[in-house]
């Protein structure tokens, strides 16, 4: 793990952890078989760049801004209205990615000159502003984005299900557009992801933790943190809009609820904190148990209701109703803040380590 | 010698409350600067507004003659001022090393580079940890700042300013809640200071007799106003300061 970063990551436990879920990633396809499983391994590393990102902001900088979304929703639509409105190319998907790039960077450069300067409280309201303003902005111009409804698109040929690379299957896995679409978004998620380590461990990203625990020493040392905070939002965006972008062509499909949702920003931030803030470890742990859960608790609170109903148990089969399981959720949530308040990597640290006092 | 820094009229307004007061000085290289006056003098207060920590309400600061007035702290310090503080101001969940080396970082002009893990600047972390053997801190590098007892914790905020190698030093009270055993460290680092030339020290410090042996000159501060300025030996016995400031108890000054 010390791979292009320079700084492992502290503690045996986490060491391992960290690394079932790569193996688990990089292998799904051949060890979970089967749509959903696949869906699910999906969406974890798009939510592990996007949660990753994040961090880079809140965790490292100690900058708090509601308008993560935003850039990942200006990513999804970028691809996503670039591949139906130009036709299925490459040469489309880059143009748009491209275009939602320019425009994340534009628009996080802008709040963060505008912001960053005046209290952090204020940043977070701006943030909130603008995402708002998008969102309704992406609504309104249903002509163009579709609306409430989104869009619908198609890929690149070999990206898409029906394109076979071989004529029989790999290891029982059928060797189609939808594999090579898995190992693209592995492939670019670990590569930025590799790419944020590099960053949060080089003397930039120290000077952002410095600016994090006391930003007027920061200054006092000759620091000119506006332009260090607002080079963070910068990153934090690129990584979003790349994370947007993937979600949007392995979904085919980009819309307010799967690119925009304000939930979605609140799950990001509740991974953040559940994997451990201010370590980009924590975010693939986080992002991971999150999206498990939130794919599998539904299966297995059905069975566990189910199983209460047959045993004939009062109360339990309403409580383990599958529709309650955003309730669960919120429980171990907030169970976990109360025992491990700096996350999965904050519990998995040794003491010495700089995480814990 | 030109001066390295100068205040000229320099006011501060808190509301109706004038913290400093039309303070014109002039601050030399190779020139120890004892600033004493009595708690509430505005002695930080004067201090913030020559590193940009608080703007003027009135007047002008000149870093070697250059008007600094409109410049971010920031600014300042990359044009050569260095501060410790009175009131400790660390960064307190990184690591004593970690610190310094940020303040060497700084020194270096290292300030955006992302592409290169930090530890590859070998030279950086080298530079801190001499800081830090020092100062004599140099077997705590790896603790949290914030655990650190407060003698440690002022002596680390003395290292942060040494690591900046600035022209012009300020020292706000460095030795406060220090126990007795713990201040040599700190003033023998002065002491060497005064040894080049080419740096520019001031030092506030309640403690007549610190003054005594480091000062090469004395200026007094009470309600905000420069009210004597001149030789330690001279300014001590001045009537001025044996009434604003040692007039409680001028017997023991001496
Ligand atoms: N930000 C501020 N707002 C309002 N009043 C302030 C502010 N900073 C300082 N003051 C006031 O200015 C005066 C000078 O304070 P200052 O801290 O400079 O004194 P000092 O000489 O450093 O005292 P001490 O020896 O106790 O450190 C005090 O009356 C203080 O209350
Ligand atoms: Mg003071």
């Amino acid at each position: 793990m010390t791979l292009l970063s320079g700084d492992p990551s502290r503690g045996r436990a986490l060491q391992i952890l960290v690394t079932l879920v790569v193996i688990a990633l990089v292998f799904a396809p051949f060890l979970f078989p089967g749509a959903k499983a696949m869906n699910t391994a999906a969406k974890t590393c798009v939510m592990i760049l996007l949660v990753a990102s994040y961090d880079v902001l809140l965790g490292y900088a100690g900058i708090v801004s509601f308008a993560h979304v935003m850039f990942f929703g200006v990513g999804a639509y970028g691809v996503g209205l670039a591949l139906y409105g130009l036709g299925a190319g490459w040469g489309a998907l880059f143009a748009g990615l491209g275009l939602a790039i320019l425009l994340s960077l534009a628009l996080a450069l802008a709040i963060g000159l505008f912001s960053l300067r005046v209290q952090s409280i204020f940043f977070a309201m701006v943030t909130l502003a603008v995402a708002y303003a998008f969102n309704v902005l992406a609504s309104q111009l249903s002509a163009f984005t579709g609306g409430e409804d989104g869009r619908s698109f198609k890929v690149p040929a070999v990206l898409q299900p029906g394109f076979r690379w071989l004529d029989h299957p790999l290891f029982g896995v059928q060797a189609n557009g939808k594999l090579l679409s898995y190992y693209l978004v592995v492939f670019v998620v670990a590569a930025a992801f590799l790419v944020l380590l590099r960053i949060v461990n080089s003397p930039f990203g120290r000077v952002l933790q410095a600016i994090r625990e006391n930003p007027f020493r920061a200054e006092a040392l000759g620091y000119r943190i506006v332009f260090h905070r607002t080079i963070a939002t910068c990153v934090s965006a690129l990584g979003a809009t790349l994370a947007g972008g993937l979600s949007a062509l392995w979904l085919r499909y980009v819309g307010p609820d799967t690119a925009l949702s304000f939930s979605i920003q609140v799950d990001v931030l509740v991974m953040v904190v559940v994997g451990g803030m201010g370590s980009l470890w924590g975010a693939v742990l986080g992002a991971a148990l999150f999206v498990v859960a939130e794919s599998y608790l539904q299966d297995g609170m059905g069975a566990l209701a189910g199983l209460a109903a047959n045993a004939g148990l009062p109360l339990l089969p309403a409580l383990f109703d599958p529709h309650r399981w955003l309730l669960w959720l919120g429980l171990a949530f907030v169970l976990a803040v109360y025992f491990a308040p700096l996350g999965i990597v904050g519990a998995l640290t040794p003491p010495e380590g700089k995480g814990r006092r | 010698m030109s001066p390295s820094l100068e205040t000229r009229d320099l006011t501060i307004r808190f509301g109706g409350h004038v913290a400093v007061d039309h303070v014109t000085c002039a601050f030399r290289p190779g020139e120890l600067t004892a600033i004493v006056g009595p708690n509430g003098a505005g002695k930080t207060t004067y201090f913030n507004l020559i590193s940009g920590q608080l703007r003027a309400s009135d007047g002008a600061v000149l870093i070697e003659g250059e008007d600094v007035t409109r410049l971010s702290a920031p600014q300042r310090t990359r044009l050569g001022l260095g501060r410790a503080f009175q009131l400790t101001n660390l960064f307190p969940r990184l690591t004593v090393a970690e610190n310094v080396r940020l303040a060497v970082q700084a020194e270096a002009g290292v300030h955006y580079d992302m592409l290169r893990p930090w530890r590859a600047r070998g030279d950086l972390i080298d530079k801190a940890d001499a800081v830090l053997d020092s100062v004599g801190l140099g077997a705590k590098r790896d603790l949290q700042a914030a655990a650190l007892p407060h003698g440690d914790q002022r002596k680390l905020e003395v290292a942060m300013m040494m690591a900046l190698e600035p022209k012009v030093y300020m020292f706000d009270e460095p030795t406060a809640g220090m126990s007795v055993d713990e201040v040599p460290v700190v003033l023998d680092l002065i002491a060497r200071l005064k040894d080049d030339a080419s740096k520019t020290i001031l030092l506030v410090e309640h403690k007549m007799d610190v003054v005594r042996s480091l000062a090469d000159r004395i200026i007094v501060l009470t309600n905000g106003q420069l009210v004597a300025d001149g030789e330690p030996a001279a300014v001590i016995a001045s009537p001025v300061v044996q009434e604003a400031y040692l007039g409680i108890a001028p017997g023991k000054a001496a």
